[in-house]
């Protein structure tokens, strides 16, 4: 029993440290987003890698969403509900949860891992070091241009994933039930709400921050070289997806 | 100056560090001799605060390096010069780049001064003309002597060398000896150098000093390192199998 409360106690001051330390990070990424233009350059390259370069991976996994979302959300309203409420369904399930949820977890396995391991190898090869003794604060500027490009490119790149996701839906609604633009398109507008899409939006802000945070998190505190670099890999994306799913909910209860 | 004084570290209970003591005095050649793992590379790391002491303290200049704010730490830092034992390049920046990252970080150059001084650093460590080479197309010798030319661009009052010629073939090392008296002497730095190579000591040594234990057990000229009586020293130094340093590491 002692042993037991023993080990508890250990997993839980483990637990405040890092989540203290996070929180140390984030104060520094603030304080530095007061010299975002002076560090504009290295800010529009990580918009350029988080956000540009991820456009046709959510493009692709926008379309296939829509495209499922339509075929599963059409299977449930045979027989009950008319399919001129097929577009309704389909594009508020893609505005509030399948826009920002899957783009964010796609964003997670691409950009979160990568973020770990880019600044984990660092880490293991003394870059970060040496950074430091120029007398640059990695916090400036490896951090803060990534965290900062994470929570503003994410919604950016969920807008593209709701378009091209009831686009998709459409397709699919087209192709299997021969719907007519008019009635499904009719039927998005009737049932469209800024609210259901910012609400959206502002998840995909969230997720996208805690995306960021994590891959630059776990890759500063990396250590035992190639080994720990992989390890750091999955780590970024096996946080950042359980807190996009967890943020999911909390901000589902906050915002309906 | 570099005042070092009780300094102590240990990393999981384990203690590397058990209360140095060290003077480095302006512009001499120090050397820090030690078996690998002794503590030689934590110490370096510690004069510039990339690593903290759990106890003691290190003064530069008479500044408590510790115990100054983020700016200051970073004004005192320009101040160094640090060859880490791998070079450290960033590798997604060409050579250019990084030799060129401080003066873009720290000075209001413009493009085309940035870009004669790296010209003149690399002229300086014996590779003209390379600036839009990456690290991976770099030889070790090549990638070490690049990470001097960034250690060097700001023009610091010290320079700290890790290691500088492990793993290079004798000539390379050979180059990179030359290559520290050169600077030593045309830039009037103080040179802090951390390796196990004998013949490297022998060459770039004002002055040696000997890790053991945690501890410095020796400090003095080449010729009293060769001809002391400690017997640790001697073993070392001579490179002998036999004495009072075993092969297997000391349980602390």
């Amino acid at each position: 029993m002692v042993d037991f409360i023993n080990l508890l106690g250990r997993r839980i001051t483990i637990f405040l440290q890092h989540t203290g330390s996070v929180f140390i990070m984030l104060w520094k990424v603030t304080k530095y987003l007061l010299q975002l233009w002076k560090n504009r350059k290295l800010v529009v390259d990580q918009m350029l890698e988080i956000g540009v370069n991820s456009i046709p991976l959510v493009l692709f996994v926008g379309v296939f969403a829509g495209a499922v979302a339509s075929i599963q959300t059409a299977y449930q309203l045979k027989g009950y509900i008319s399919y001129n409420y097929l577009g309704a369904a389909t594009s508020v399930a893609i505005f509030i949860e399948l826009g920002p949820v899957l783009t964010a977890l796609v964003i997670a396995g691409r950009v979160g891992a990568s973020i770990a391991a880019e600044i984990g190898t660092m880490k293991v090869t003394e870059q970060i070091d040496a950074l430091e003794s120029l007398a640059i604060d990695p916090i400036r500027y490896l951090a803060m241009p990534r965290i900062f490009s994470g929570f503003v490119m994410l919604p950016l790149l969920t807008i593209f994933a709701d378009f091209v996701g009831v686009m998709g839906a459409y397709f699919v609604a087209y192709v299997n039930l021969d719907l007519a633009p008019e009635i499904f398109f009719g039927s998005v507008k009737d049932f469209f709400s800024l609210l259901n899409v910012f609400s959206g939006l502002i998840k995909a802000f969230f997720f996208g921050g805690i995306t960021a945070i994590v891959g630059c998190y776990v890759g500063f505190n990396t250590s035992g070289g190639a080994e720990g670099v992989g390890k750091a890999t999955i780590q970024a994306f096996v946080y950042s997806s359980a807190l996009i799913l967890l943020n999911d909910y909390i901000l589902s209860v906050i915002l309906f | 100056m570099i005042q070092i004084r009780d300094l102590q570290k240990k990393f999981d209970g384990k203690i590397v560090l058990r209360g140095v003591d060290l003077d480095i005095y302006d512009g001499e050649k120090l050397v820090i001799i030690g078996r690998s793992g002794c503590g030689k590379s934590v110490l370096l790391k510690h004069i510039i605060n990339l690593m903290q002491p759990d106890k003691g303290y290190i003064l530069v200049d008479d500044i408590a390096i510790r115990k100054v704010s983020q700016k200051d730490l970073f004004f005192l830092r320009k101040q160094f010069g640090f060859l880490f034992q791998g070079a450290a390049l960033f590798d997604s920046m060409t050579v250019a780049e990084n030799i060129a990252l401080p003066l873009l970080e720290h000075t209001k150059m413009t493009m085309k001064e940035r870009a004669l001084k790296v010209a003149e650093k690399l002229e300086l460590v014996g590779l003209p003309g390379i600036e839009h080479l990456k690290p991976a197309e770099l030889s070790g010798g090549m990638k070490k002597r690049i990470g001097l030319a960034r250690a060097i661009v700001m023009e610091p009052k010290y320079i700290l060398y890790d290691e500088p010629t492990t793993g290079l073939d004798p000539i390379m090392a050979a180059n990179i000896d030359k290559l520290i008296i050169e600077l030593s002497d045309k830039l009037k730095v103080t040179s802090i150098v951390v390796t196990h190579d004998m013949q490297s000591v022998s060459k770039v040594a004002d002055r040696v000093v000997m890790l053991h234990l945690g501890r410095i057990i020796f400090s003095g000229s080449v010729s009293e390192l060769y001809n002391t009586d400690n017997e640790v020293v001697s073993q070392f130094v001579h490179a002998q199998a036999e004495g009072p340093i075993q092969p297997k590491p000391t349980l602390y």
